[in-house]
Parts: structure tokens; sequence; C-alpha cells
């Protein structure tokens, strides 16, 4: 892994395939241990620094760094200095003065884990920016398929609903293509954002693609992201048209849903409640990659770091020999990519 | 670090022979077998293992169960220098993880692998097996002992004592993994030249 996970291109196949094996090798069964603990990060500093409201990605993270032995602290935006008008920017960098190790954000912008990556030596993990990408919600997604169907190449998903405004949705198109497996997006033309064939996706405007499809990929109507424009004429027309229940789903087809769910909205509430979805393995994976992530961030970077000492002849000494100073400059290379993926498709 | 001077100091048939030896030095020792178990270190201490416990179920004609352990995540060097070790176990595409069958509770443990060295290896399987139950006992079977402890840890079973130099390398290879048995001395380069400077 790179010194950052901001966007799924930060990720090859390769990359995604070592570190779910990770999750599954290491973490999937410690779950069921009486003691659900392993010493690996013991003395490491965790930050979870959300400024959106979370259960899933915040407790897991927690959970992931605890069971990791790391020294987790979660920073809720309103219940912090940020409240206080204190600016992202400032806020990183007195977080930065306490040395921690990773920093994990949830931010309501685009672009704002590259930003925190430019103030801090910490390692940056995106937990959500906006419309923007939420790459460890990918990573458990494909775990799961991988866990369910085994391998991916060539299986057809579909992801339905509210695409606009889905960051879960942006990073699931660049890693359910990674993986091999050919996507179709379905929602009415509002709720898809404008230069939408760039993606390389199929797109439909009907459920009627979902035949012939191996997983069913449900999103959360996001009506906090509206803000008072009109991108449906009405709930009740979408629901007619666009909701998914049990009768859209054929013999060996899976759903999934990054959750929360908003029952008898994108999904029936027989189908919520069915076997076919997998809506709960999601969330038990969620825990597992979260914890190979934090894992393999500090491990991955610390071998480069240490190969990088004891070889300082071989090239490219700038971007790994002395990180802090060099890193400022890496990152600022870096942050501008993802950032700029995101507007030409958003 | 390519090697320049390899040298089998172990042959397939010794190796046979000490494994079997072994094998009988265990049930010697821990006379009730219904409380015994094995617990082989990834990646050739497990593949011992299992030679181990075919060959004493031979002998007493009681299954011994054999488990398998992964101490990358309790390694003292993961996080603070990133470990190579774990690093190459990264990179294969089907890695093994822990696999205990059975509960650890009150049983004699014999931990098996390959090679002692500074026993750093031994402290983390130690550490990673209290995460698992509480032993009555835990002992230590290896392949070969080569000395240059850096913690207070003495195994219980030994196949061979190999006294080596820091600059040399022995590999355990087995059938299962490498397609052959035996156990090759490596000196590196470095190594001959600090033994001639001496």
């Amino acid at each position: 892994m790179n010194r950052y996970l901001l966007s799924m291109n930060d990720l090859s196949h390769e990359d995604i395939e070592s570190l779910l094996a990770t999750a599954r090798v290491d973490f999937l069964d410690l779950s069921k241990r009486d003691i659900k603990k392993v010493p690996t990060l013991r003395g490491r500093t965790v930050i979870d620094l959300f400024y959106e409201k979370s259960t899933r990605t915040s407790t897991s993270f927690e959970l992931a760094g605890k069971r990791l032995s790391a020294d987790v602290i979660n920073v809720k935006a309103d219940s912090s200095a940020v409240g206080k008008g204190e600016s992202l920017k400032d806020t990183t960098l007195t977080l930065n003065a306490y040395r921690p190790d990773i920093i994990v954000i949830r931010h309501p912008h685009v672009g704002a884990a590259a930003f925190v990556s430019r103030f801090t030596e910490a390692h940056v993990i995106n937990a959500g920016d906006g419309m923007g990408e939420h790459p460890t919600q990918c990573l458990l997604d494909i775990f799961s398929m991988q866990q369910e169907f085994g391998e991916l190449k060539g299986l057809k998903v579909a992801i339905v609903g509210d695409i606009l405004h889905s960051r879960v949705a942006r990073s699931n198109i660049i890693g359910f293509q990674k993986m091999g497996m050919e996507v179709t997006l379905v929602a009415p033309p509002a709720l898809l954002p404008r230069g939408v064939e760039a993606f390389g996706a199929e797109v439909s405007h009907s459920l009627d693609a979902l035949a012939g499809m191996d997983m069913i990929y449900l999103l959360r109507m996001q009506k906090e992201r509206h803000e008072g424009a009109n991108f449906l004429p009405s709930l009740r027309e979408y629901i007619a048209s666009y909701q998914v229940g049990l009768r859209h789903v054929g013999k060996g087809q899976r759903v999934l849903h990054p959750g929360p769910i908003n029952r008898g909205v994108e999904i029936e509430g027989a189908l919520a409640d069915s076997q076919e979805n997998l809506i709960l393995h999601q969330v038990e994976a969620g825990l597992a990659v979260r914890m190979a992530v934090l894992y393999r961030i500090i491990v991955d970077n610390a071998v480069a770091d240490s190969a990088a000492e004891s070889e300082p002849a071989t090239g490219e000494a700038g971007s790994t020999g002395s990180p802090e100073k060099s890193d400022t400059g890496k990152s600022a290379a870096q942050v501008e990519e993802p950032v700029k993926n995101i507007h030409a498709v958003g | 670090m390519s090697g320049v001077f390899v040298k089998t100091v172990v042959s397939a048939d010794q190796l046979g022979r000490t494994i079997v030896r072994i094998a009988h030095e265990i049930l010697e020792k821990d006379q009730d077998a219904g409380q015994l178990a094995l617990v082989g270190i990834h990646t050739r201490g497990a593949h011992l293992a299992h030679r181990l416990a075919e060959l004493m179920a031979q002998f007493t004609g009681q299954e011994i169960p054999v488990g398998e352990l992964d101490i990358s995540l309790y390694r003292d060097d993961v996080a603070a220098r990133g470990s190579l070790t774990v690093r190459s176990r990264l990179a294969q595409p089907e890695i093994k993880g822990t696999n205990l069958p059975f509960g650890i509770d009150d049983m004699t443990i014999v931990l098996v692998d390959d090679v002692l060295f500074t026993g750093r290896t031994i402290r983390a399987a130690i550490d990673a097996l209290f995460d698992y139950g509480r032993p009555s006992c835990i002992q230590l079977a290896v392949l070969v002992d080569r000395g240059h402890r850096e913690l207070p840890i003495r195994p219980d079973f030994v196949g061979k004592n190999l006294p080596t130099s820091t600059e040399e390398r022995i590999n355990v290879r087995l059938s299962e993994v490498d397609g052959e048995d035996e156990v090759v001395l490596e000196a590196t380069r470095e190594g001959i030249e600090e033994g001639q400077r001496q």
C-alpha cells in the first residue's frame, strides 16, 4: 500500500487481492476468538476524525484499531473545536502535533482526505469525502462478493440508485472494474453524474437491466445531499420505478447495500429481511477489511522505509529517503490526482 | 545476499531418522498422550508437526491433535521496522493463517519449528498461544538449533545442534514445500570475508 488510501485508484488489482487475503487469513476469524486482540500495532496511535454522522464506518475503524492494540482517539466534529470555527487545516495541524500514525477522516467535502494528507506526517485513510470516494467501503464490498462468489472476473453487477451523490458508487465503479467485473449503472437520468460515460460502465434507466446480473448493489437515497434541488419529481415516483424487491431478484442473484438502508425506499422490506442479501456479511467484512487496511498501511510502508534506509544509493531517494521533508512535496502531487478525477465525472 | 557457498549438512535419510527420534522423545517425556497436542509454526514447522503427529500415531495408535500457528501478528519487528518475513508471506498468493482445531486449555502443547535462532519467533508463538487459551505446559521441539539466542529460551527436543556464525544461514528444506528433504548451510560472501579476516 502507498502512504495514503484516498481513492480506489491508489490500489492495483494485485494490491486489492493481497489486502483482502490479509483480511481473510489474519482478521476474519479473530472476532470469533475469546481474546479478540493482537499486539501488532501496540504503541501506534490512530485518530478517527469524523465530520459526518456514521455508525458502521466509525465503529468498525475504532474497533479495528483497538483489536490491533493501537491507541484510538475519536474526534467528532459536533463535540470538538470544529464547532468553534477551527478550519480543517488547523485541526489537522493540531492533531498532527500529537504525532499520530494514522488519521482516518470522514468529511462532507470532496478532496478533504487529500487536503488533510498535506498537513500531517501520518498515514491518511479516506473514510468518505462528500460525494468523492469511500475506498474502504469498496474493499469490504469486494471482500463480501469474493466470500460469496469466489473469483469475480467476468461477473456482472448493477449499481442501482442515487449514483450522482454516492461516493460509494464512485469507489465501487473503480474497484469493481479493477476486479474484472462488468458494471451497469441503473438510475433515473437526474441521479446520474454528467459525463457518466467516462466511468466506462453500461448505463440503464430501468430495472429490467437487473435480469442477467450476478449481483445487485443498492444505494441509499441521499436526501441530505439533495439540498432543496429537485432531483426527483417525487419519492413515490422513484419508489414505483426503482425500488428493488424480492420479485426483482432472480435465482442465484445476490443483493448488496452499503447501509444504512431505508426500508420501503430503495429496498423493499421483504428483501431487506431475506437471505438473498449480503448486508450483514458486508458489515462483518468491514471490520476485518479495516483491520487489514490499518495493518498493511503501517507494515508495507515500514518495509519500504527500512529498504530505502539500507539502500540509499538506489534512485528516487527523494520520495522515500527522508520522509519528513519530502512528504509534503510528494503528497501535494498525489492529492491533485484523485480530486481531478472526481471533478471530471461529478 | 547471494549464497556463494552451500553445503548439505543433513541429508534426507538423516533428516527422516531425526524426526523419528524426536517423535519418540516427545512420547517418552509426555506420558499422557491424551493431553498432548502439537502446534507447528508456519510454514515448515507446521509440516514438521504433521509428520511428527503421524509418526506418533503409528507408535501409540492414538491420534495426536495438530495445529498450525501463524505468528506474523505477534512479531516484535512488524510495526517498528516492518518485517521482511511478514512481507514475503504477504507476497505469497495462498497464505495460510492460524488453525487450532482444538481447545488448548490445560493441554501440553509442543511447539514445533524448523530452526531455532534468536528465540524471537518462539517468544511470539508463546504470546500467540496464550491468546487462544491457557495450556498447562508449553514445550519446544526444533529440527535445528543454530545458537545465537537473544532471549532466555531453550528447546526441549532438538534434532541437531549446528553451531553457526551469524553471517551464515541455515535452510531447512522439506519435500512438502521445497520438493526434497535436507538441511543446507549457506555462507554469504560477507561471511567468508569475515572468516578470512579472523
